[in-house]
């Protein structure tokens, strides 16, 4: 699942959550909007057509193919070229979770034993250069994402784990590229069968996953791909995209609007520019010379103050809650947090005020008290055990910990933190300040980000040859599940050996169990219970420390039409967005 | 000076050959010296979900399992012969010069440095000309005007020019100049070819903020060669046979400043690179120096090399044809050889 800023995926939004000042309609100020507007609905609306749509990116684009990307901008702006079996709804809110079908005809359906899932295709649909979208196609599109030592490795990798298909080699390693591939049967053009190892309830959100994007195995160059993307939207490439030079995209007629209603297509062009500064991205939004940052994640720090403080920029600003969750990680493992009341204590003595102060305060996140954002079925906010939302600590009841597991004198413990992301050390900063009221001391070990979740958090050996009892973290789930968003943190069956996202390496059998179960009830209220309990159950172990749930300032530039915030992609539905720009 | 030419050209050879070295070391061996694995460094080019079979995959093909000397080897065949990767049934064919290949792009290095040549060229270039001949220019007038309200303006601008980033002055005249006064349009990159107009106005911020370090540096070492070629014997001398004051700062004043200024003039523009990275990087124009940055944020260690490598080559290629043309304009040094 996902890895926050870089992941991919879904959560819904209460009302709530976006700000209490916004949206309920207190007069509106133009064209622009109120601020916060955009959280909870469509500001802007208009089905003109027409313009050029611009986009800019600090970096380079992650990558254009959709087999070959695991970032949440991707999976929302590939949308305009690649077609997948579901989709999301488009609309604001808690309503865009529900998926409707693309490429396919219908909702899949399950066989009986939950293990057999069989989705049908529109008839008819086309790729760019006028042939005909088959089942097979988008089955090669899974394999070579998926499957092999070969495969695409940006992506995710669930159809690899959930596919009855251990001894497929993948596409690349030469001959038939299916060959073997039995997991997926195609019976006809328009049929996909996908047989499990085992039941899955959430199966539906993975047939939603930019991977189901049909890819004729003829035009396939690997990870060449990406230069040209075979295209089933309504826009296709003009002329091929190199990494760091921007793409184009502009409009292809031989996309049928009849077969695809959650598409808007408003604009005639889109453009994409790469390695602009995030300041200038800012200034040009601000400007009118840009219309949307595709990174989606919000102003940098140099505009963001001078906007939110702005009363007139205010009202182009939208705060809404992203799904992202930063929280420590307390390992199982390492002394003496191996001792549950030792946990106990750095939960009631971490101050949580200085965490939501690292992320900018209450426009950059609210202070969590649980794992899972009150967005996602099965979230209890009242769920509190430590007294985290008073944001203070408390260090009578941390001491009554510490003397319970033996360390009333305190004790010494790492907290690894990814250096280069400087809310996330202020924030580590502001907890090693609170633990040390308790007599708690952490020393902060810093880790460059590109290696810390593959190689150092993410490895349970150098976990504990390294001493790492706490690590700093960011998690947003894939999709807007209990399952999508808890299994790889807390589910003890998901600990690997490199890449682990189960950092406090919690293996609680009770709810390793509680997660076997849940992939076989398909009611979702049963579903919810079942997450609510698997949160309590974990903050009862302690080994998540929550910290805050994150909150994205957007810039909303007036020349934007369509606009809201769709939780699903955590960021603006870039398929519903028109622009007055005529350039 | 045949056998001068061929001796500078092999000592540029050897010097080359240490660079990529001491490149390799850096980003090869240091790394593995600091305690990572090879299954670590082959992590980080395989996603956010990696397999175990994947990992291995990406040792095979990165030959991060061989032995250093020969990864190192590869490396430098590759520049004279080419070097091929496979992907399944496809084969890139990196042809020589191969300076690597980009495994988080999936671009060969040494074409995607070209294709950036262009505008890290025409930054460098038009940079170079406007310090050169402004700084020289303002440096003369100090000169000859020393002590005048002129000469204090331009030797304390001078002052801020060399010691102010171009990370400040750049955001500044962002700032100011583009966004709040909209004096000069947007910073941008169009081909000579295709527009000389738009090329030139894209770039004339970006030239002015290059420009202004280099240029005080020249305008002050200007200045203070012609203090002291003017107080020469034979400036009185050319004065007292009544030649104009004109003629005597230009043709006799000037000329042998010059010569000092030509020099430092050739090494900055081999280091124009070094410069090039941050102006590009404020402007967010797409040259080489921006292509470094990004590679470096990502751990594109092929890109890293494959810049450092080809910013050597420019250095040494610069410093070669300084050194050959040192004689040419200097007398003295052809007497000493």
């Amino acid at each position: 699942m996902g890895f926050v800023a870089l992941g991919a995926a879904a959560t819904l939004l209460l009302s709530a959550c976006g700000g209490g000042d916004g949206g309920d309609g207190d007069g509106g100020s133009g064209a622009g909007g109120v601020f916060d507007q955009a959280s909870t609905e469509v500001v802007n609306a208009s089905d003109a057509t027409g313009g050029t749509l611009r986009y800019a990116i600090s970096a380079n684009m992650e990558s254009t193919d959709p087999g070959n990307t695991y970032y949440g901008y991707v999976w929302n702006f590939s949308r305009y070229y690649a077609r997948t079996l579901l989709t999301f709804s488009p609309v604001p809110g808690q309503a865009s979770s529900e998926l409707l079908p693309d490429l396919a005809e219908d909702m899949p359906e399950v066989s009986d034993d939950g293990t057999e899932w069989t989705i049908k295709l529109k008839q008819g649909l086309k790729y760019e250069d006028g042939s005909e979208i088959v089942a097979e196609d988008i089955k090669y599109a899974i394999a070579r994402s998926n499957f092999g030592p070969q495969a695409l490795p940006n992506g995710p990798k669930y159809f690899q784990q959930l596919l009855d298909a251990d001894d497929y080699e993948g596409p690349y390693g030469g001959g038939d590229p299916l060959a073997g591939f039995d997991a997926i049967e195609t019976p006809d053009d328009y049929t996909l069968v996908f047989k499990l190892k085992a039941p899955f309830a959430d199966f539906p959100y993975i047939l939603s996953q930019t991977q189901t994007a049909p890819v004729p195995a003829e035009a396939d160059t690997g990870e060449q791909y990406q230069g040209q993307v075979v295209s089933s939207g309504p826009y296709k490439f003009e002329g091929s995209y190199t990494p760091g030079d921007g793409l184009v995209l502009v409009r292809n007629d031989q996309w049928d609007p009849e077969s695809d209603p959650t598409r808007e297509a408003l604009p005639d062009r889109v453009t994409v520019e790469e390695g602009v500064e995030q300041n200038e991205i800012d200034q040009r939004l601000v400007n009118g010379e840009l219309d949307v940052d595709l990174a989606g994640t919000g102003l940098g720090p140099a505009m963001k103050g001078d906007l939110l403080a702005d009363e007139e920029a205010r009202a182009n600003i939208d705060n809404p809650v992203t799904g992202a969750h930063f929280y420590v990680a307390i390992n199982t493992k390492v002394e003496p947090l191996d001792d549950v009341a030792c946990r106990q204590a750095i939960q009631y003595a971490a101050s949580r005020e200085g965490i939501q102060r690292a992320y900018g305060g209450e426009f950059g996140g609210e202070i969590a008290t649980q794992v899972l954002p009150p967005s996602i079925p099965g979230a209890n906010p009242e769920l509190d055990p430590y007294e985290a939302a008073s944001g203070t600590g408390n260090v009578e009841m941390a001491q009554e910990k510490l003397e319970e597991c033996g360390e009333e004198d305190g004790f010494t413990v790492n907290i690894g933190v990814r250096s280069d992301r400087p809310a996330e050390v202020a924030a580590v900063e502001s907890i090693q300040e609170s633990l040390a009221a308790a007599n708690i001391t952490a020393e902060i070990k810093s880790f460059p980000s590109d290696t810390f979740t593959n190689t150092q958090a993410g490895s349970p050996d150098f976990v504990a040859d390294n001493e790492l009892g706490l690590n700093y973290y960011g998690w947003m789930s894939d999709w807007p599940s209990g399952y999508g968003y808890m299994s790889s943190i807390l589910d003890g069956d998901s600990i690997k050996e490199a890449g682990n996202s189960n950092i406090s390496e919690l293996d609680d059998p009770e709810i390793n169990q509680l997660f076997d179960d849940v992939t076989q009830v398909e009611d979702p209220e049963e579903q919810a219970a079942i997450y609510s309990q698997i949160d309590e159950l974990t903050m009862e172990s302690a080994t998540i420390l929550p910290g805050v749930f994150q909150k994205s300032v957007l810039y909303r530039p007036e020349n934007l039409t369509n606009v809201y915030f769709n939780p699903s992609y955590h960021m603006y539905d870039y398929m519903a967005l028109g622009t007055t720009n005529n350039e | 000076m045949l056998k001068y030419i061929l001796r500078r050209l092999g000592a540029s050879a050897l010097l080359l050959l240490v660079v990529t070295l001491m490149t390799f070391v850096i980003f090869y061996v240091v790394p593995r010296i600091a305690g990572r694995t090879t299954e670590q460094l082959a992590t980080m080019y395989v996603g956010r979900a990696p397999t175990e079979a994947a990992i291995q995959a990406t040792i095979e093909r990165l030959n991060l399992d061989q032995p250093l000397a020969l990864q190192f080897w590869e490396f430098v065949k590759g520049i004279f012969v080419g070097a091929e990767y496979t992907f399944g049934n496809d084969v890139v064919q990196c042809s020589a010069p191969c300076f690597g290949y980009s495994f988080q792009t999936y671009q060969e290095v040494f074409p995607a440095i070209l294709d950036r040549v262009p505008v890290t060229f025409s930054l460098g270039l038009g940079a170079a000309l406007i310090w050169l001949v402004g700084g020289v220019l303002v440096g003369v007038v100090s000169a000859v005007r020393k002590g005048s309200f002129f000469d204090r303006i331009a030797m304390g601008l001078a002052l801020a020019g060399v010691s102010l980033p171009i990370f400040f002055t750049g955001q500044l005249a962002l700032a100011f100049l583009v966004h709040s006064w909209e004096i000069f349009p947007n910073a941008e990159y169009t081909p000579f070819t295709d527009n000389p107009a738009a090329w030139a106005s894209g770039l004339l911020l970006p030239w002015l903020t290059l420009a202004f370090l280099h240029a005080a540096q020249y305008a002050r070492q200007t200045r203070a060669g012609m203090l002291e070629t003017m107080g020469e014997d034979y400036i009185r001398t050319a004065r007292a046979k009544g030649l104009k004051e004109s003629r005597v700062i230009l043709k006799h004043g000037l000329r042998p400043t010059l010569t000092p200024i030509l020099t430092i003039f050739g090494l900055d523009i081999g280091l124009v690179l070094g410069g090039a990275v941050l102006t590009e990087q404020v402007y967010s124009l797409n040259g080489i120096g921006r292509y470094a940055v990004t590679a470096i944020v990502q751990s594109d260690l092929p890109v890293i090399l494959g810049v450092t490598l080809f910013g050597a080559l420019f250095i040494v290629v610069c410093n070669l044809i300084v050194d050959l043309l040192y004689p040419l304009v200097d007398p003295r040094v052809r007497a000493a050889r």
